[in-house]
């Protein structure tokens, strides 16, 4: 889906910094996360909670890179650039961290990609394969989720969910609804809508299905939808979030 | 007090089994038992999920015949939509259907019976195998290759996987067929009628040399269940219940298919994980019937196409007047079928409106309960279904194709072992015998078939303090 060309909003004056990713030299607003950078610049730093359009929530940790001179590696898509930096985004030491993420985000639900109605079309499923995630070496916990089929054209699976939290910020920033949120802590947290009622009995939701759009797994779907059949297309939200800012 | 002889795994089968032949105190056959010591627990593990997961996620029973459970899963979820799907989506799925009965069927036959056929009961098993095959008729053994193949070509490009395909869906198929597509699988039928005839042709030829086998490989009265056309022809994807008994007799007839609970009923045994489904009005075990190609092919009064029902008289001629009671002839039934569904297949892709592209019927659940009935390789497969209102499955019964045959299959290998095996002095050719009565059967007991060649066997006799007396060790 395109979309025609929005006239931005000039706000107030912003830096110009250069750095270098991964030996390429960049120039950047300061105000630039290096995730932004990095894809402006075509250069590729796997991701998972962040979309261009929602606020950044820095959750998945799947987009670490390394600074020259901190000792830690920092999420890209909530570090904004700084004149000088040398960033590192694919060390080895990254990718042994990024397989060790996925790892346990497959070990704590039952992601079984085979009968998903996301597989071929998982975001979750893609990284895994991007990151060379071909096996889980710590134990899954088989823990029982919640399916939630009360909605007359959705439909949420727990089991699928990551807590990536875009549902509830494409639903809070852009759709207005603030129909989902998060309850929990650890791996009992998840995405609720409305004061963890049924999601056919929100009074909230308005049956948008942007959240449906932009769950990177097969965690929010399309009822009726067979394995293989959920395919989703989250490339409206930058605009809509542009046309939001302008209003 | 007895003893028992313990093959186990039988090999050369899809899945995981092993046979119990239980001896008097004079080294006699006194009871044969057929375990099924796998267990899955699809039916527990569907229940919470969505319905239209259920094709895919049942298909994953099996990696040998998932299409078959990709129809009949399909099918019980169109019972629960309540939808007619458009004509065409019926017609590529009996294309898939029919693709994967002919695959599983070389598989069956050249794969894991052949050596029996032709090298004998009797020979080394260090040789009794595809490899063996390949030196005594290379040509036989290319063809099955081949033969399978062709199903799994078609089902690729029908499905975009060989195994597994994910393309058939509640209310019909998910996309439609293309003219290339159509083009390079009827390209393919006219090898696969010569493969079929040909091999057809040499088993004739074969059956002449194993008359005992033929007498005692399952050879006794039982009724047959499978289904049929409207009009009583041969039937794969839909039609009927029929049952006749081993006089030939129809038992039930036109039955539809969603009131399969009325003439079928399911028991257990405490020493298998199969069930045991029989004929509900005569009870448990007298309602013994078998399914598969050899009830089809009794069942049927004709298969539809030229080639197989010039067969089809053939096989009548095996035992005239009445119903083929020799489980020996499932292999030649099975051979029938290919021919059958290559003609059959090529009928339906020459068919005007095979390319059209409404090929799903949209709805919500509508039914609480859905039933859906197909003929797998191995017989009729049946799957039930109910779902709560938001269309979460509350309930699920596979009623598993093998699983009509088990009080055959039990039966069978008794009847064989009492004929074949001597307790007091064992031989490994007569132990095969008794796993070969298993193979005509084709049983499909797991999603993985076994590597020909790798399943070791132990066969030990016991004395009735339970001191290994002889035992014969087959090394994987």
């Amino acid at each position: 889906m395109t979309h025609p060309p929005v006239a931005s909003n000039p706000g107030p004056k912003v830096r110009v910094v250069t750095l270098k990713i991964d030996d390429h030299d960049v120039g950047a607003r300061e105000t630039d996360s290096i995730l932004e950078i990095a894809h402006a610049n075509g250069i590729r730093i796997p991701a998972l909670c962040y979309l261009d359009g929602l606020s950044t929530w820095g959750a998945c940790r799947l987009c670490m890179v390394e600074i020259e001179g901190v000792s830690k590696p920092v999420s890209a898509c909530s570090t904004t650039a700084s004149e000088g930096m040398k960033i590192t985004t694919n060390s080895e030491r990254l990718k042994r961290y990024r397989r060790m993420i996925l790892e346990l985000l497959f070990a704590e639900r039952n992601h079984v990609c085979s009968v998903c109605v996301s597989n071929g079309h998982c975001e979750l499923q893609d990284l895994a394969a991007e990151c060379g995630m071909d096996h889980v070496r710590v134990p899954y916990r088989n823990a029982t989720y919640n399916i939630d089929s009360s909605h007359d054209l959705f439909r949420v699976d727990h089991n699928r969910c990551v807590v990536c939290t875009r549902c509830v910020r494409v639903c809070d920033e852009i759709e207005g609804a603030h129909t989902w949120d998060v309850m929990g802590r650890g791996v009992n947290c998840q995405v609720i809508t409305d004061l963890n009622q049924p999601w056919g009995d929100s009074q909230s939701c308005t049956s948008c299905g942007k959240c449906v759009q932009v769950c990177p797994t097969g965690a929010l779907v399309k009822k009726g939808t067979a394995a293989g059949e959920m395919e989703k297309h989250d490339d409206f939200v930058p605009y809509l979030a542009q046309m939001r800012k302008r209003q | 007090m007895g003893r028992t002889i313990k093959i186990d795994p039988v090999s050369r089968i899809e899945g995981h089994a092993h046979i119990t032949l239980h001896l008097d105190d004079a080294g006699n056959i006194d009871d044969a038992k057929f375990h099924l010591t796998q267990f899955r627990g699809f039916e527990k593990f569907c229940e919470g999920r969505p319905f239209p997961e259920m094709p895919a996620l049942t298909a994953r029973t099996c990696g040998i015949c998932p299409v078959s459970h990709l129809v009949a899963s399909s099918k019980a979820c169109d019972h629960l939509l309540s939808v007619t799907i458009p004509p065409t989506a019926a017609n590529l799925r009996r294309v898939m259907n029919l693709a994967q009965l002919i695959q599983s069927h070389a598989l069956s036959y050249f794969h894991l019976s052949s050596a029996d056929l032709l090298l004998g009961m009797d020979a080394d098993p260090k040789s009794r195998n595809l490899f063996g095959l390949l030196k005594v008729d290379p040509q036989l053994a290319k063809d099955g290759i081949r033969l399978r193949q062709i199903g799994q070509t078609i089902i690729e490009m029908l499905g975009g996987k060989k195994i597994h395909p994910g393309w058939m869906v509640p209310g019909g198929v998910s996309g439609p067929l293309s003219e290339e597509s159509r083009t390079t699988m009827l390209a393919m039928i006219p090898e696969g009628l010569d493969i079929a005839g040909r091999t057809f042709e040499s088993f004739k030829d074969l059956i002449g040399k194993f008359p005992e086998e033929i007498d005692h490989f399952g050879n006794f009265p039982t009724m047959f269940l499978s289904l049929i056309t409207p009009t009583g022809g041969l039937e794969h994807y839909d039609g009927f219940f029929r049952i006749k008994d081993a006089e030939g007799k129809i038992v039930q007839d036109r039955v539809p298919l969603e009131e399969c609970q009325r003439i079928i009923g399911e028991a257990v045994e405490p020493y298998s994980y199969m069930k045991f489904p029989y004929y509900l009005p005569m009870g448990y075990p007298d309602g013994i019937y078998r399914v598969g190609p050899l009830a089809r092919l009794n069942n049927c009064d004709f298969c539809g196409t030229k080639q197989a029902d010039q067969a089809l008289d053939e096989f009548r001629a095996l035992q005239h007047d009445r119903p083929v009671s020799s489980s020996f002839h499932f292999h030649f039934a099975r051979l029938v079928e290919i021919i059958f569904g290559l003609e059959r297949m090529k009928e339906l892709l020459e068919s005007p409106h095979i390319l059209d592209t409404r090929v799903r019927a949209r709805a919500r659940g509508n039914n609480d309960e859905g039933i859906g009935v197909a003929e797998a390789p191995r017989g009729t497969l049946i799957h039930h279904y109910k779902t709560d209102d938001e269309g979460l499955i509350t309930w699920a019964n596979l009623i598993i194709a093998t699983g009509h045959n088990n009080l055959a299959m039990n039966r069978g290998i008794k009847q064989a072992a009492e004929y074949f095996v001597d307790g007091n002095d064992l031989q490994e050719g007569m132990l095969n015998r008794v796993e070969a009565v298993i193979r005509c059967y084709d049983p499909c007991l797991s999603c993985a078939s076994h590597a020909f060649g790798q399943m070791p066997l132990r066969i030990e006799l016991h004395d009735c303090q339970g001191n290994v007396v002889d035992q014969i060790v087959r090394e994987g």
